[in-house]
């Protein structure tokens, strides 16, 4: 990286980090470029790497095979007509054929990919008796109680209650870990950022200046 | 009409997609193929209903110069500098290769981005100094699974507490294991159910509300 572009990195940094003292103006800059900059960089790439490739170029070298992308288009266009009060209804025609296919995607894959694995993952043998067959036992109450805890159709009573409070045990452990490791990782870009301030601002600017 | 038509759409498509995972005719597998497709397509045009709305919302609090209306021209014109490099760019340069956009994206976009996120640490920091209070058994389990975790992912970790990478281990892989997959089958059959009555027409978000 060059020290002009170090320069521009190391400024936008200490500006976000500067609102860990208070919410102030130079704060919201690097806030509001960063949403910018986000949602104009998701223009570029969907451009690019989607519709340029997948509709026009495939429609420009075979028209006569890849016919059916026109529809893809027309229906991304209806997409638009929500905003033409006469015909807004056609917006929701194309919005539906989209959530119904992707409705249809998403519950079989929730069944087949998530659903069925896992259950049939927790299905481990608990026999011979073995440090392996107690945590196959251990994962499968945990599963189970985790479940009654998400069960809401009857009231957490009698065998329910005890059963519950399992889970949410369980639960907590999972949360404590899943916190750890967020810790961890966020760190880890922490530190990310210091070694740059350091390496890549610091140390050259004084290179630069000392010679 | 204008009702039942989006309801039948949604329905048509829904039902053939659950259909073709289970029929494996070459018709079928053909169509789906198809659609999935052009689908893709649809889900790139859907993107700047998005940015319509991020410049509708902007363009209101500049024009009315309501408070932050100047750090939404900072939005809207880094938007549009790294929408129009990220268009036009590809196109004029020099074997498609994106020198402002990328440098834009290197010297600005990541830094930021990898920032606003490290912020997060100092936040989560102050959130679990509020969470660790232990008030009851449940606050105790979580603590004391998130400090091994956090004790067992760091070198040092074994000079405080020299078991902590075998615990992080077994927590990971058995009662987080267990709870990980207790809530993920939980949200999948109510992600499923959900789809099935999106699918029956029960639940129309597509319909905006003009449908309820």
């Amino acid at each position: 990286m060059d020290l002009v572009s170090a320069w521009v990195a190391a400024f936008l940094t200490l500006a976000i980090y500067s609102f860990l003292y208070k919410d102030n103006p130079l704060y919201r800059f690097a806030e509001s470029l960063f949403v910018g900059l986000s949602l104009g960089y998701e223009i570029g790439i969907v451009l690019h790497r989607t519709i340029i490739p997948n509709l026009f170029q495939k429609l420009a070298a075979d028209p006569g095979r890849n016919w059916y992308l026109v529809i893809g288009g027309v229906l991304g266009i209806m997409l638009y007509l929500r905003y033409v009060q006469r015909v807004s209804f056609l917006g929701r025609w194309a919005l539906a054929v989209y959530m119904g296919y992707f409705v249809g995607v998403e519950l079989m894959q929730r069944l087949h990919g998530d659903v069925l694995p896992q259950v049939k993952d927790t299905m481990l043998p608990l026999l011979p008796l073995s440090l392996a067959s107690v945590q196959n036992l251990l994962v499968l109450v945990g599963v189970l109680s985790v479940l009654v805890y998400f069960y809401f159709s009857r009231p957490h009573t009698g065998i329910l209650r005890p059963v519950s409070r399992l889970g949410i045990w369980f639960i907590m452990v999972c949360f404590g870990a899943s916190f750890g490791y967020t810790v961890m990782a966020r760190i880890s870009l922490l530190v990310g950022r210091l070694t740059f301030l350091v390496d890549d601002w610091v140390r050259p600017t004084l290179a630069a200046i000392l010679g | 009409m204008k009702r039942q038509i989006p309801v039948l759409l949604a329905f048509l498509t829904g039902t053939f997609v659950v259909v073709a995972f289970f029929v494996s005719a070459p018709v079928v597998v053909g169509l789906n193929e198809k659609l999935d497709e052009l689908l893709m397509i649809v889900t790139a045009f859907a993107l700047p209903l998005g940015v319509v709305s991020f410049l509708q919302h902007h363009s209101k609090k500049i024009g009315r110069r309501s408070i932050g209306w100047r750090n939404s021209i900072v939005s809207v014109a880094s938007f549009a500098v790294m929408a129009s490099l990220g268009i036009v760019e590809p196109f004029v340069s020099a074997q498609g290769r994106a020198v402002g956009f990328n440098w834009l994206f290197d010297t600005v976009f990541t830094p930021l981005q990898a920032t606003m996120f490290s912020l997060l640490a100092f936040m989560i920091a102050s959130a679990a100094f509020r969470a660790f209070r232990v008030k009851n058994l449940e606050a105790a389990i979580l603590m004391i699974s998130a400090v091994i975790v956090m004790l067992g992912r760091v070198p040092i970790g074994k000079f405080v507490l020299p078991p902590s990478a075998a615990l992080t281990e077994w927590i990971m892989n058995v009662p987080n294991l267990a709870a990980q997959r207790g809530i993920l089958i939980g949200a999948a059959l109510g992600a499923a159910s959900m789809a099935i009555r999106i699918i029956l027409g029960i639940e129309r978000p597509y319909m905006g509300g003009a449908g309820e």
